[in-house]
Formats: C-alpha cells, structure tokens, sequence
C-alpha cells in the first residue's frame, strides 16, 4: 500500500466516474438517474478516499507528503504531485463539496444530466490536481483546464444572460492567466526546471521578482477576485446554476489564495515585501467598497457574491500580513468561505428552485412557512457576518490580527467591513426570512425536503463545529505555515530588508 | 551478383538525398497515365493509390539513414530537419485526400486528377522543403503552386470556385515574381544560388545592399504563401471559394512546406543576417496574430473564419522564427505538427456540414449541435478549445514551445503580445462551441461520412490525449531543430 500512488487515485477518480457516466446510452429517465448516481457514489467515494489521505498525513511535518514522481517532458518537467499542511484541506473541501453539489443538482437539472454529470466530475478531477501539483505546468494544466468544464456549466444551464456571463468568466480568468504563463517560461528559463519545490529554494534576482510577482499577482487576483477586477464574479455567479454558483464560491475562488500562498510569498519574497502596501490597500477598498455594494443589490446571489469579493479581502490582507496569525487566518478564512458561501449559495438553490426568482423583493415571511431553512439560513447568515461561534469570526479574526502586527490601519479600516458585512447580511435576512407572509405564491411554499436537509446538515454542523473548535485545522496546517514564514523572513533578512517597520 | 544488386537499391532507398520525391513523382505520373486510360471510374482507385503512394513516400522518408546528406551538386539537402517536415506534409497530404472523397463524389466532381494533382503539389512541397538552392527553391515553390490554382478551381462549374482559382492564381504570380526578383537580386549580390554560398556572402557589416534588398523581396513571397500579414489578402476569399477539401489541404500541408522553406532560407542562407530578418520576421508575426484574432471575429463564414485563424497561427508559428534559435526552431516545427492534427480536424467538421445533401458554410448552422450529434459537438468543441490554446489540449503545447522560446531569448513584449492576442482570438473558437453548446438546436445536420469521422475522431483523440505522451513530438522537434544548428 505504501507505494500506492493515492494522489493520483484521489484526482483522476472523478474521470473513472465520468467515464463510466459518459458509457449510458439513451436519454430516458432511468439514464438520467443512473448519471445522477453514478456521479453520487463517485464523489462520495472520492471524499472516502481523501480521508484516507488525511488518516495517513502526517500532520507534525512540513514536508510534501504522498509523493509522486515521474519524468513527463524530459527531466525537467515532471509529473510531480505531493500534499503538504496547507494544500491537503483544500482537497478535502473539494471532496466534501462535491457530493453536496451532485445532492443539490439532484432536481434542479432535468435536461442534459448526463453531461452535467460529467462536467462535475471532469471539473472536481482538475480542481484536485491544482492542489496536489508540485510542478508549474502541471499545477498550469489544471489551473487553465478548470475553465472548460466551468464555461461549458454556465453557458448551458445558466440562466438568462449566461452566454455573456460565460465569456466574461473565460476571458477575464484567461488573460490573467496567461501572464502567469509567460512568467512559469521565463522561471524555467532561469532555474531550468518547473519542479516547485525547487523554485521555491530557488533564489530569483530582485528585479525578476518584480516583473514575475506582477505577473502571477495578475492570474491570482483575478481568480480570487480582488478589486478591481472582481467584476466577473457578479454575473459569473448570478448566471451560474446553483451547484455551479457553491463550486466556484467555495473552490474556484480559493485557487488564487492557495496560489500567493504557495508561489507568490516563497518564490518571490523580497516583490511580495513590496507589493504588500498594494495588497492592502486593494484588500481595504475591496472590504469595504464592496460591503456597501452588496447592501445595494437586489439580487439574492448578486449580493452574495459582492460578499464574497469582501470576504476574500480579508484573505490577501492576512496571506500578506506574512506572519502567522494572518497566513493561518487567510487559510482558515478561505477553508471557513468555502464551506458558509458554498452553503448560502445551496440555500439560496433551495427556495430558487421553489419560486424561480432570485429578486430580494420575491421573498419575505418565509420563516412562517418554512421554519427549519429559516434557522439554517441563519446559522449561515451568521457566519457570514462573523458571529463568534461560527467559522467566519476565526478566519476573520486571525487575518485581522495578523494585519494589525503588519499594519495598524490596515486593520482598523478591514475590521469596518465586519460591521458592514452585518448590515448587508441582516438585511438579506430581514427581508427573505422575516416581516408577514404576503405574496399569494409564497402561501404554499413548502420546507426543507429530506435530501436538502442531508445537504445542509453537513454544513451546519461544520460551520459551527470550526467555530468552537478550530485548534484541528489549525494545528495541522501550522508546520507548513511556519515554515513558509521562516523562509519568508529568512530571504528578506539575507536581502537586508527590516521584516516589518511596526513589527 | 543479385546480393549487389538488392544491396545497391537499398543503398538507394536509404542512402539518397531525393529517393521519397522522386518515388512520388513516379507514382503521380503513373496514376496520370492509368486514370487517363481507365478514365470515368478511375477515381477511387487513384485515390486509393495516391494515399497508399503517399504513405509510402512516408515510409521511405523514415527508413532514410540518419545523418545530412545533399545531391545533384548542393542543390538539395536531406536533414533530420528536412525529413520531419516531410512526414508532416505527407501526413497532410494524405488526410486532406481522405477527406475530399466523400465531397467531391457529393458535388459530382470526383475525377482522377484530383489526387494526382494533390501528389504534384507534394512533391512541389518536399522539394521546397529540401532546397538548398534558389533554383531548386523556386522550382518546388512553383510545382507546388500550379497544382494548388487549379485544384482551387477544381469545381469549375462553380463561379465562386473559379473566382477563388484565378484570384490565387494571379496573386500568387505576383509573389512569384517578387521571390525572383529577390532570387536575381540575392544571386546578382552573392555570386551564387546556393545557399551555404549566400551565406559565406552575406556574413559581412554592413551587408551589400543588394543582398538586404534581395532578402526583404524573397522573405515578402515567402510571407504570402504562408498568408503571413501584409499578404494574407487573398487567403479568407481563397478560402472561402475553393471546394472545402481543398480548403482544407490549403491551411495544413502549403503551411507546413511554406514555413519549412522560409526556416531554411533565413536560418541556412542568412545565418549572419539575423538581425536584418529578424525585424521583418516580428513585424510579420505581430500583424498576423493581430489581424488573425481580430478579423476572425466579425466572421460568420465559417471558412472564412478559418482562414483568419490559420493566418493568426501563422503568426504565432513565426514567433518561434522570429526568435530564430534550436529552441525557436523546435517551437515552430511543434507548432505546425499540433496546428495540422487541429486544422484538418476542424475543416472536418466543415466538410461534412450538410443538411439534406447541401453544403453549409455559416457559424450558426452548427447551432445545438451538442443535442443531435453529442459526440460530434464534443470532438469539435474541443478542436476549438485547443485552437485557442487551452491546457491541457493539444494546442496549450504548441503555444507553450513558442512562448517559451521567446521567452529565454529575452523577446518579452513578443511574448507579452502574442499571449494577449491569443486571449482575443479565443473568443471566436469559443464563440463556436458555445453556438454548439448553447443556442437553441438548428435542423439536424447530416450524418458525417465515415472517412471524415475517422479523420474527425483522429484528430480530436491527438488533441485530447496529447498531454498524456507529449514527450515523443517534442523530442523529434527538438532532434529536427538541431540539424539546423551545426555544433560549433
């Protein structure tokens, strides 16, 4: 078993599933639940066995773990795979999202299920492998691959503007990737291999570094989406179905923290030393301008998504506070995002699915009809705001913390998005949830069914359970954290620069 | 003795600079002479032969013994860098040939001397590819043309047929015209045809005059056959009027020899001269990436979309030139290998666009493909997606070998360029299959013939399963590349 390449078994499993998805024949309803089981059991198989992963990781080192080698083109670029503390919960919370997606899509897609079916599991194969890549143009692979598979789910079972939502989707994502490509070249040319690890040891000369972190800071700030160029995200979201709308929230925006975190701070120290006051400062804006644009929207998912613009400020600003209290924080915040965005998204599907309208105004009163979403809507709610208990005060916390060492006014302005995000959430709230039930159409709204109870629940209680306990996650991450610190502070104090002038 | 004799034609098979051409030139006049006997029923047969003469000539170019050899007095030469380029002709050759039977028998005009003219061509091609002199240069360059206008014009009943024929015809001249007088031009200043002579010749600073205008005018006639910008201009209404099987032989195999011979001419006769071609090369190179992505997008034709995209990837092609190093060279022949298996894969589709026995030509005939014909709409959809440069198809590779040259050679803003032009031209192979994925179903369209689909399926599993095994390709271009490059 030792030698048992896991990695690879975790990534390409979902291809396993597709591919048997792909061998139905017909278009009947008993292919369509055969597609939809198929896809089940091949998710929740993939989570069992990303478990597995976490059972035999061993949490105490910082070194990759499961490692796998081969040469692919020449020596140079190597299929190399490996998991480390900060990447394994990724993977998991790709795995554990997953299922929940195919659960969520269980009605809502009636045509084409087979293909959608496919296009999940196509997609859940390149978003594990961007975390297990230990190799640039492998790690690159992935990263672009993710865009197919995701324009095909927007453009067919979008909504009604998702053609355009789409394209804007696939070409922002793509020019800013394609820098970072240039700059993967230009590293290869320089160090002569794309191993990461390698680079990471791999010292650049100041001036590469600037021009190479613009480069990479351009792919990953579109991904994450930092403002200002987050505006993809909006109509991306609205358009996208439900599950759609939770993969991209909960992991797609993550590829672009995960990628400061794993090649922007250790490959490029000195850069990202300078560029931090840009973080923050954009970091700042996107906190706080866009909380006040949330509060303005009139779409449920449209404000959600300005939230989360919001919410990934906070990831920047604590990922490059470089210290570990925000680097944890940013992880956390990202790991505790992934699952309350993805879960309000889910319960915005919930009553989309019943009303087919996503407009504020459709709603209100829904809690005298449906008392359980109302209080599983609030448990999100809360996290969203950052309610201590819940997942999203840690990661809100520790990024703030962090920030503060980094730079007390970065912290002073980032902690006003906290109270605003509580205005835009309450409102939500208030207006969905609460006041008299008086639209005639909301009169028979029914509640949760079984199935979306079995979606939410996991959710729930994880949401609440990271935010008594959060020392596990944080633990097991830490050695990995603090070893990118120590190389961090090591390569700015051999280039003579003050780590930081507060710190 | 008999063991001479079998050890002498071995020698021969292997052993000469010319066999794989000279054999093709042979196999096309025969099958002239049996089709003109044979006459009306002759065209299956022929075709048969000529992919099966094709194949062969193949066959020939790989068992060739390894090693630089040249023959009749210099004129021609036989490198590893030749003989890769050759295979990807034939190659072309070969399923361009497969995929114009079914149409031509649909339009009624399925006669013998298609596939001889297409083998004439071929031969054209692979002596460009081997010239290592002006004359032979311009000798393949005109075979080769010739067979190409009247096949262009090859449904002459067709007006828009003929038209596309006498409009490349009377273009083509042109640039032949101006190819010879850079030729006089080049030979007037060097004193010789030959190509190591122009080099020797056109090592000093500052170069004769007469040899940097020769350059300039040979480069301008090279650019238009690979329908490089400025001289791109007959190639949408070529493209567009020509039969599409012959449409789609234009975009692969000319490509492949045109930009072969260009690599040879600049890097064998103007190696010391690089700094005079390199310029033009870029210039070349930016306007065809940029009228590339940006013309196609107004296309609605979809040959004529094609036409803008093979301009486009001619210009990325020419990156790898323009760096003009083994690895630029490599990307290059990377390129063009990826580029035929994404080309003749989407003119595929475009053959077979038919709706009750009528051709179709317009993007949104292709309307919810995805519902009828799924696995046709996936296959091309995904041919779509590699033409755009997407990992981890196929077409992610062909960028990345040129990019990366440009790169280590320091040519940032080249780079920078092409990569944003590539991003703009994405979206018009997106715009295909989202008209695939998303609009509402057109009519049904009808059932691809089954040589096409083998051509079609070929094709899309390259460009989908390239990323499991890219090391083979790029290990040969990398072999081809160096013959260019003696180890100092």
């Amino acid at each position: 078993m030792a030698d048992w390449p896991i990695l690879s078994t975790v990534t390409f499993l979902p291809l396993l599933g597709a591919a048997l998805i792909l061998a139905l024949r017909g278009d009947d309803a008993d292919s369509r639940r055969n597609a939809r089981w198929i896809a089940l059991w091949t998710t929740l198989i993939t989570f069992a066995v990303s478990l597995y992963l976490l059972a035999g990781f061993d949490p105490t080192s910082a070194k990759y773990q499961f490692v796998e080698k081969h040469p692919w083109i020449g020596e140079a670029i190597s299929y190399h795979m490996g998991v480390d503390g900060i990447s394994l919960p990724f993977v998991i919370l790709t795995t554990f999202l997953m299922p929940l997606c195919i659960l969520a899509s269980w009605t809502a897609i009636e045509t084409r299920v087979k293909e959608y079916m496919i296009a999940f599991l196509v997609l859940e194969t390149l978003m594990i492998g961007v975390f297990c890549a230990l190799d640039l143009i492998i790690f690159y692979l992935f990263f672009e691959g993710v865009l197919i598979p995701m324009f095909i789910i927007i453009g067919v079972w979008g909504g009604k503007r998702r053609i355009y939502a789409s394209f804007k989707f696939f070409l922002y994502t793509l020019l800013g990737s394609v820098l970072m490509l240039l700059a993967i070249m230009y590293m290869y040319g320089q160090a002569g291999t794309t191993d990461i690890p390698t680079l990471a040891a791999f010292k650049f000369s100041p001036e590469a570094q600037f021009w190479l972190w613009l480069a990479f800071f351009a792919s990953f700030a579109v991904k994450m989406p930092m403002w200002p160029v987050h505006t993809w995200l909006p109509d991306a979201h609205v358009e996208a179905p439900t599950a759609g709308s939770v993969i991209l929230a909960g992991i797609l925006l993550k590829m672009g923290g995960y990628g400061f975190l794993r090649f922007s701070l250790p490959m490029f120290p000195l850069a990202s030393a300078d560029f931090a006051p840009l973080v923050f400062a954009l970091s700042v804006i996107a906190i706080i301008y866009t909380s006040i644009v949330a509060f303005a929207q009139e779409d449920i998912k449209k404000l959600i998504a300005y939230s989360s613009v919001a919410h990934m400020g906070f990831v920047t600003m604590g990922i490059f506070a470089a210290n570990m209290q925000g680097v944890q924080g940013g992880v956390f915040q990202m790991l505790s995002h992934g699952v309350v965005s993805g879960a309000l998204f889910l319960a915005v599907g919930v009553i989309y699915d019943r009303m087919h309208t996503r407009d504020i105004e459709a709603y209100g009163g829904l809690a005298d009809r449906m008392p359980l979403y109302a209080a599983v809507f609030m448990v999100f709610t809360m996290a969203n705001v950052g309610l201590p208990g819940t997942s999203g005060f840690v990661g809100e916390f520790l990024t703030l913390l962090g920030a503060y060492r980094a730079n007390t006014w970065v912290a002073l302005f980032a902690t006003l998005g906290i109270i605003l995000s509580a205005v835009y959430a309450l409102y939500l709230y208030r207006s969905v949830i609460f006041g008299k039930l008086e639209k005639a159409n909301l009169q028979s709204i029914a509640d949760l069914t079984p199935r979306e109870i079995a979606v939410m629940a996991p959710l729930v209680i994880l949401t609440i359970a990271l935010g008594f306990y959060p020392a596990p996650v944080l633990d097991f991450m830490a050695p990995s954290v603090q070893q990118l610190i120590a190389n961090y502070d090591a390569a700015l104090a051999a280039a003579g620069k003050s780590v930081y002038a507060a710190r | 003795m008999p063991a001479d004799i079998t050890a002498d034609i071995a020698a021969l098979a292997t052993g000469f600079a010319l066999t794989p051409e000279i054999f093709l030139a042979l196999a096309a006049m025969a099958l002239l002479l049996g089709g003109v006997f044979a006459e009306k029923t002759s065209a299956p047969a022929v075709t048969a032969l000529s992919i099966a003469a094709l194949i062969a000539a193949g066959a020939l170019v790989t068992l060739a013994e390894p090693g630089v050899r040249t023959a009749f007095g210099g004129a021609v030469i036989d490198d590893a860098f030749a003989r890769m380029m050759k295979l990807l002709t034939l190659a072309a050759s070969a399923f361009s040939l497969l995929l114009s039977v079914d149409y031509l028998k649909r339009e009624n005009i399925f006669k013998f001397e298609f596939p001889v003219l297409v083998l004439l061509s071929t031969v054209g091609m692979m002596l460009m590819i081997s010239a290592n002199d002006l004359i032979t240069l311009y000798m393949g360059f005109e075979l080769q043309s010739l067979a190409l206008y009247v096949i262009a014009a090859f449904h002459r009943d067709n007006v828009r047929s003929s038209e596309a024929g006498l409009k490349y015809f009377v273009l083509g001249a042109l640039s032949s015209g101006m190819l010879l007088y850079g030729c006089s031009l080049v030979y007037g200043a060097a004193g010789s045809t030959s190509f190591p002579a122009i080099a020797a010749a056109a090592s000093g600073d500052p170069l004769p005059i007469g040899l940097v205008f020769g350059l300039v005018f040979v480069v301008a006639g090279m650019a238009f056959k690979v329908s490089a910008v400025p001289f791109h201009m007959w190639t949408p209404d070529v493209y567009e009027g020509a039969p599409a099987p012959v449409t789609a032989f234009f975009s692969a195999a000319p490509k492949v020899a045109a930009m072969a011979l260009f690599t040879r001419v600049v890097i064998d006769a103007f190696p010391n001269a690089a700094d005079e071609w390199r310029q033009i090369v870029i210039a070349v190179a930016v306007g065809s990436m940029a009228l590339g992505a940006f013309a196609a997008i107004g296309q609605r034709n979809i040959k004529r979309l094609m036409a803008y995209s093979s301009i486009g990837n001619v210009g990325f092609a020419l990156i790898g030139l323009a760096v003009g190093t083994a690895e630029g060279v490599r990307g290059l022949i990377v390129y063009m290998a990826i580029y035929l298996a994404m080309t003749l894969g989407a003119f595929a589709c475009v053959i077979a666009m038919r709706r009750d026995g009528r051709a179709l030509e317009s993007t949104e005939d292709l309307a919810g493909l995805s519902r009828s014909q799924p696995a046709t709409a996936f296959i091309m959809a995904m041919l779509m997606v590699s033409l755009a440069g997407i990992p981890p198809l196929a077409g992610f590779f062909a960028k990345l070998y040129v990019f990366q040259a440009a790169i280590d050679a320091k040519m940032f803003w080249l780079a920078v360029f092409g990569v944003v032009m590539s991003v703009v031209a994405a979206y018009y192979y997106l715009r295909i299959a989202a008209i695939m994925y998303f609009y509402e179903p057109a009519p049904n369209l009808d059932p691809m013939a089954r040589s096409i689909r083998f051509v079609f399926v070929l094709a899309g599993a390259f460009v989908l399963l390239f990323v499991a095994a890219p090391a083979p390709l790029i290990d040969s271009a990398d072999y081809a590349a160096r013959s260019l490059f003696p180890a100092p």
